[in-house]
């Protein structure tokens, strides 16, 4: 798919002019004794390794199959999914949002780039793109048809802007024939986007 | 403040560009930005980016607009000065940090939730069920009330108990409620009929419809 932005610095090229910058501003406050240089790399390691959308996929699959576990995710969404291991900043109040066939939900930040760190890691460039962020409140079925993602005309849209620190988890339905999958199998067909509420399943 | 970041309802800003099997991270410099905007002994990051000039905002990319932020709250709140900024050393004559965040302390805050919610003052001025009106308010300063839903009508979805009221600096505690505008109420009826648009709004954003 064709795309345009900012990103070409991967690392073949000289140093950019921001580059050097972030080194510089780095080195300052390192010298400043303000910033510890293990703490920086740890933080970098915990979103390259230890979250991302594999998290919220093992939430979902374990609602489609455990009912109880569905119920308590209603109920307190954030206590459930500290219960699979998932909890700390950006998913301190978490909603789950449960697609149904009557109702698809939609997740934006439209003033910033708010997003559940612990079950999804950090959100992809499009997510905190103007595109997404102008027209996900306006034109949800547009933005959905731009993912591929084709919506009956009798499925009503809810869209969830995170405007407070309350944190959004969409639960899409269960592919249909997947009954005989077990929960690992069935969380590898659970998308980031599904998530998010850019694509059903 | 009504600045290009509040951007709920916009047209002109182009398709969504989705990239395949996209990576955390694009460059070595933005792992670095990200990692040392975390860590910097810093607040108010969000509204510092939204005080970036419109024109500038749109051109960045994200991580150049924390990076932009950062700076600009560093020097703000006196943690570093310009000079410094601009030289890349420290001013020996300034004092230096002697302990700052560990990786355990690192690990732990990025692993253990802690809690936005503070004790109410009052009680909640709202109930499920109840019918507002999103206040028409244009502060300059920091603001959770996006423009696409001021002068609306909406309905109390759910009341989540208080939070730290971002509008005020200090941080008072309000209540915090889902409310819940129909797409034709927001869009007018060219917008589909069911389809509906939720938003956290503090007590303070609202009235009595």
């Amino acid at each position: 798919m064709a795309h345009d932005h900012d990103h070409h610095d991967h690392g073949q090229e000289p140093p950019s002019d921001i580059a050097l910058r972030v080194k510089a501003l780095e080195s300052l406050l390192l010298e400043k004794g303000l910033v510890d240089p293990a703490a920086l790399d740890a933080i970098v390691d915990h979103f390259e390794h230890n979250v991302g959308p594999r998290n919220g996929a093992r939430v979902v699959a374990r609602a489609w199959t455990d009912p109880a576990y569905r119920e308590r995710l209603r109920r307190d969404a954030t206590a459930a999914i500290a219960e699979l291991g998932y909890a700390g900043a950006q998913g301190e109040h978490m909603v789950a949002l449960e697609n149904t066939p009557e109702v698809h939900n939609l997740v934006v930040c439209t003033l910033c780039s708010c997003y559940p760190w612990p079950v999804l890691g950090l959100p992809p460039v499009w997510y905190k793109s103007a595109p997404y962020r102008s027209r996900a409140v306006i034109d949800p079925r547009g933005v959905l048809e731009e993912f591929g993602t084709e919506l009956p005309d009798d499925v009503a849209i809810r869209v969830w802007d995170s405007t407070a620190e309350i944190r959004y988890l969409v639960i899409p339905e269960r592919p249909a024939g997947t009954d005989a999958l077990d929960e690992e199998a069935l969380a590898a067909l659970v998308s980031r986007d599904g998530m998010i509420g850019t694509a059903r399943l | 403040m009504n600045g290009v970041h509040d951007m709920g309802g916009m047209h002109g800003m182009g398709p969504i560009a989705p990239e395949p099997d996209e990576p955390v991270f694009h460059a070595e410099w933005e792992r670095r930005a990200f990692a040392v905007a975390m860590m910097a002994p810093t607040r108010g990051g969000r509204y510092a980016r939204e005080r970036i000039p419109g024109p500038e905002y749109l051109r960045m990319s994200y991580y150049e607009r924390w990076l932009a932020g950062l700076c600009m709250a560093l020097v703000e709140q006196g943690v570093v000065t310009a000079e410094e900024l601009a030289r890349g050393t420290a001013d020996p004559a300034k004092p230096k940090g002697t302990k700052p965040r560990g990786p355990d302390d690192v690990r732990r805050a990025l692993t253990t939730s802690g809690s936005y919610m503070r004790e109410a003052k009052t009680a909640p001025a709202f109930s499920p069920g109840d019918r507002v009106r999103a206040r028409n308010l244009n502060p300059i300063g920091h603001t959770r009330l996006p423009r696409y839903v001021r002068g609306r009508q909406g309905v109390i979805e759910r009341h989540h108990g208080a939070q730290a009221y971002p509008d005020t600096g200090a941080g008072d505690a309000q209540a915090l409620y889902t409310v819940r505008f129909s797409a034709r109420e927001l869009w007018g009826m060219d917008a589909a009929e069911h389809d509906s648009v939720s938003l956290d709004l503090w007590e303070p954003y609202l009235e009595r419809a």
